[in-house]
This record gives structure tokens, sequence and C-alpha cells, in this order.
């Protein structure tokens, strides 16, 4: 195996990491802050690519607000699920399985729709012409777009640490996730901002949609596969916990990568088996929940 | 099922009056002289079976799985791959199917059950989605999404109206014996573990070791109705394992009422005619779908039998309620 092919898979694991971190985040934060755990958050990851398909390849925006626009759009869809629907049933009894049958009917739901809207062929979008070439740096060469991806992830990530941590939203957040009436009761706007943690983290998974729509094809049912895969992600690094996020989130992408080369098809045997590796040595994932998202 | 029932005499009697007339429907369906009504009949009780089985994780134990098409699609596979290789005739296949779909909850099980609650949910589905992938991929083997067609199964299973009949006598049996499963102390054990785990370990009772026996149990029960599809259809595909179906069983109990104990029965029935009925007219049957779990998990949460049981029984469903709040 030469440098090459390693710096290259690398890096197409790196890109891939950075996709499911903007939707394992989110999943994992509405998890963390809302309680709620988001099963269709993979429909809004499919609503934001279709979103960044009609902007860019039917309306014909520019490349980047476009995609800006898909996230936005992604996001506004996921406020009106948390406040139409989902708000109808905190707090009943047995609500885990209530939660999961009503984010499950979005996946049907959302999947038509999308069906409905924009058929059932493959869709595809144009990355922007400056950066279809490939990045060259000796011997090694890696896409342009790739690397500007990982640059998003990586300041997303950024960015939601400092607004977790350093925003006055931050601190309501963090409060509603330990303790959700004491929070009220200290007049912290709970309802608002619950769905404002909806929005931002469906936001997030419709950047990731729109973000991947130039490097993967776009289809209908595509959300269970991310569901999936963010899921695996949580649940190493730990539910709830939003580094835990980033951390499983660069080892299934790089996992991944590298187990295309020993077994091209069965490539997502391998992030199964860290799966359950972590299930059997440390069920609560590699970065224990601390009480806060 | 939720809870033994209170007045001995009379619901017992009302129990078994349901079971006739549960039993008698599904016997005179064929005066119906239509093959649509025994076929989908047919397909009514197997995914009845099928529900009732998912219902014993969910309705009696509360562990609400999202991976049962895994076992159900091992039990087809079992049957269809057997059949096909000319390995062992019908009569053997057919009762391997829940010793497979068991063997694999055994295999899986203990893996789902190191989390609760959503996360248990979660990790039945990812582990569902890989035996999905790999019976998706092995094309050597499985057919890969070709599934496999022409199941030989005997002649004589051939005529509809024969294998209805077959596939009543071993649903009624594996339904009678389920019952029995939920009404004894072991299934006493499950429903304490579903009303609070805690409380149920405090007791000296292996939460875990019981919460997988239910999965092994469900599983059985699932490859049992798996085998018995595969016989039906006399073809099989990887969509029988798909994520849907597992969704679909939720949906059949979840709408027919997870606390009686026919109640994923109704469901199942309610759900294959109305998509049989949806898929006539357009192709877009999943937001149907979609939008009727929507409205029953805002506005009816008890279900179809739930919600008749509370309209016609108010009162003595609300003394009952009243006695069950005092105990906790």
């Amino acid at each position: 195996m030469d440098a090459n092919l390693v710096a290259a898979q690398l890096f197409s694991g790196l890109t891939s990491a950075m996709t499911l971190f903007l939707v394992a985040s989110g999943l994992s934060l509405i998890f963390g802050v809302v309680n709620v755990f988001n099963f269709a958050h993979g429909s809004f990851y499919l609503l934001g690519a279709y979103f960044a398909y009609q902007m860019v390849s039917v309306t014909g925006l520019p490349f980047w607000p476009g995609i800006l626009l898909a996230a936005v759009g992604a996001g506004i869809a996921g406020v009106v699920m948390e406040y139409v629907f989902l708000r109808r049933i905190y707090g009943r009894g047995g609500e885990a399985g209530f939660q999961i049958l009503l984010t499950y009917s979005f996946i049907l739901i959302l999947d038509d729709v999308v069906k409905m809207i924009w058929g059932t062929d493959y869709k595809s979008i144009e990355r922007p012409e400056s950066l279809s070439a490939p990045f060259t740096l000796g011997e090694i060469s890696v896409p342009r777009y790739d690397l500007v991806v990982i640059l998003v992830g990586i300041l997303v990530a950024a960015g939601m640490w400092w607004i977790i941590r350093k925003t006055r939203f931050g601190r309501n957040l963090r409060a509603i996730s330990d303790n959700r009436d004491m929070a009220s009761c200290l007049g912290v706007n709970v309802p608002l901002t619950l769905s404002l943690v909806f929005g931002l983290a469906t936001a997030l998974g419709g950047l990731s949609g729109a973000l991947s729509a130039p490097t993967r094809t776009v289809t209908p049912g595509a959300g269970i596969e991310v569901i999936i895969g963010s899921l695996i992600v949580v649940v190493i690094g730990g539910l709830g916990n939003f580094w835990g996020a980033f951390v499983g989130a660069l080892i299934i992408g790089e996992v991944t990568a590298f187990g295309i080369l020993f077994l091209p098809q069965w490539a997502i045997l391998f992030s199964y088996a860290v799966m359950a590796l972590v299930l059997v040595f440390r069920p609560e994932g590699l970065l224990a929940r601390k009480g806060s998202a | 099922m939720r809870g033994p029932s209170a007045a001995p005499g009379n619901a017992a009697r009302g129990q078994l009056l349901q079971w006739i007339a549960v039993f008698l429907f599904f016997v005179l369906v064929p005066l119906g002289r239509r093959s649509f009504f025994i076929t989908m009949a047919n397909e009514v009780l197997i995914m009845g079976l099928f529900a009732m089985a998912f219902n014993l994780l969910y309705g009696v134990t509360g562990m609400l799985s999202f991976g049962q098409a895994a076992y159900y699609g091992a039990g087809g596979y079992t049957v269809g791959l057997l059949l096909t290789k000319g390995v062992l005739p019908y009569s053997v296949a057919l009762p391997l199917a829940p010793v497979v779909g068991a063997a694999l909850a055994l295999l899986l099980g203990p893996l789902c059950i190191r989390l609760s609650g959503v996360y248990f949910t979660m990790l039945t589905l990812a582990f569902a989605e890989l035996v999905w992938g790999v019976v998706f991929k092995w094309y050597g083997f499985t057919g890969g999404d070709n599934g496999i067609q022409g199941i030989p199964v005997p002649e004589w299973f051939h005529h509809p109206l024969h294998y209805y009949y077959f596939t009543l006598a071993v649903v009624v049996a594996a339904v009678a014996v389920l019952r029995r499963i939920v009404e004894s102390p072991f299934g006493a054990v499950l429903q304490s573990i579903r009303e609070n785990p805690e409380r149920t370990a405090f007791l000296g009772i292996r939460v875990r070791r019981y919460q997988l026996a239910a999965m092994v149990i469900s599983g059985a029960f699932s490859g049992l109705a798996g085998g018995l599809f595969a016989g039906f259809h006399r073809s099989i595909g990887p969509d029988m394992m798909h994520w849907t179906k597992s969704g679909e069983v939720i949906l059949m109990s979840i709408l027919g009422g997870v606390s009686s104990f026919f109640g994923p029965l109704v469901g199942a029935g309610v759900i294959l005619f109305i998509e049989d009925m949806i898929g006539k007219y357009t192709e877009f049957w999943e937001i149907w779908i979609g939008g009727i779990m929507l409205a029953i998990v805002v506005f009816f949460p008890r279900g179809v039998i739930g919600t008749l049981y509370q309209w016609t029984r108010r009162k003595g469903s609300r003394e009952r309620d009243g006695n069950a709040a005092a105990h906790p």
C-alpha cells in the first residue's frame, strides 16, 4: 500500500466523517436537549440534498447561497415538525415509543413527499468549477471539494462549541438539558428554546445532505441509511454528547474508508464490528455523557 | 394483554367468545368464494402471527424492537434455501424456521439488550439492517436482491384453500402457545419488567436474562411466520427483511392496540387492507401509512381495539386504571 493511496483514503474518510458528524451532532443535540430520539433525522439530510438540487440545478442559484438556503429550509421543516407535532407528545406516558413512531411516520411522509415533488430517479448537482480540480501536494492529490467539506465540518464544530458554551442561548440549552423544569422556573423560555434547538439540529442535517449532493447521487430512501450511519456514530461516541459525535464520526469515517481497501463489498461490516465492540466493553459510549450536551 | 383480567368469570367467558369469533371468522372466510379473500386472509394470518410475536416484546415486555424483520426473514430464507437446494422436505424445513429465528435472536439479542429504551430500539434496527445487508449482497448464497423464486413446496399446498387452512391451523396453534406464555408465571415476570425493570430487578429477577428470553421467543415465532410466508408466496426476497417490514408490524400492533391480545391481528388486517386499497390508486402509499400512524400517535394512542374498548367500557376501565394507579 503506497502513501498516496493511504492519503487518499484518509481524506475520503475525513470527508465522509464530516458529513456524518453534521447529521450525528444534530441527532445528539436533539437527544441531549429535547430528549427526543429523532428517527427522522436522516430525512432532513434528504430534504437538504433535494433543496440544494432545487436551488442550484433547477432554480440556478450560485452554489454556496443555494447550499445555505437548503440548510435553512431543512431547519424550517424541522421547526414545523417540532412545533406542530412532536410538542403534543412531550411528557406522555410511554413517550419513547410514541417518539419513535411519530418520527418514523415522518420518514415515510417525507420520503413520499420527496418522490412526489422530484420523482424517483437519481439527481445530481454540479460542484462549483473552482473546486472541481484536485488539490495536489507532491504525490498526493485530493479533490478540492472534499477539503472544503472537511473545513466546513470543522468550522461547524467550532461554531457549535461556541454557541453551546459561550452564548446565552447555549446556557439556556444546557440548563434545559440538565433540568427542564428548573430552567423553566428560572425564566428560560423552554418551548422556544426547544424549537430553536430542533431547527438548528435539522438545519445541520440539511447542510450535510446539501454538501453531499455533489459527490453522492441523491435518491429518495437515503434517509434511512444516513440515520443508521449516524446512529452507529452516536452509539460509539455516546448519545447526547456533542464531542462524542465528532469522535465517533472520525472513527466510522476512517474505518469505512480503509475497510473498503480490504473488503470492498463488505466495508459496512467494519463499522458494525466497531459498534459491537463498543457495546460490549463500554455500552455508554467512548465519551460518556456528563449531563450536558 | 395489559395484566391478567380482573374478574375471572365474566372476563374468561368474554375471552373465550373472542377466540371463537376470531377463529370462526377465519374458518368461514373461504365461503366468500373469491380467491382475493383467501389470499388476503392468508396474508393477514401470517402477518398477524408476526405482529403478535412482535407484541410479546413490545406490548408485554415493553421492548420496542425495530428489527423483527430480520427474524421473519431468517425463517423465510430457512424454508426457501432448504427447499430450493433440495436439502430437506417442507415438513422439516418449516419447523426449522422458528429454530433459526430463535438462534439469530440468541446471537443478536445479547448485544441489543446491552442498552435500553430508545437505544435498544435503534440497536435492533441497526443489527437487522446488517442482516438485511448481508442477505442483499451475498448473491452466491441468498440470491441477493433477486431473492429466491419457485420454492418447491409440496404439490398439495399449491391449492390456495389447502395452504390457507394449513396456515390457519399453524397460526392458531402458535397463538395458543403465545397466549400460554403470556399468562404463565414467566409472562408475569415479562409484564413486571415492562412496568418497572428496576423494581423487578430488586425482586431478585435477572431482568436481562428474561429480556433475552423474550427476544428469543419472539424471534422464534417471527421465524415461523416467515417460514409460512415462504411457503405461501413461494418466492421471497430481501424485502421481507427490510426495515420497513419491521416498521409495518409495529404499526399493525399499535393500530390494533398493543394492550389487547388480538389487537395486532386486527391491525394486520386493517393495514393489509389499506395497503391493498391504496395500492390500486396510487404508488404513494407510504405517505398514507405515515399519515395514519401520525394520527394514531397524536389522537388515538391506545389503537383501534384499545379506543373501542375504552369507549364501550369507560366506567370499568376507569375503575381498573384507578386500581392500577394505586399499586405502584
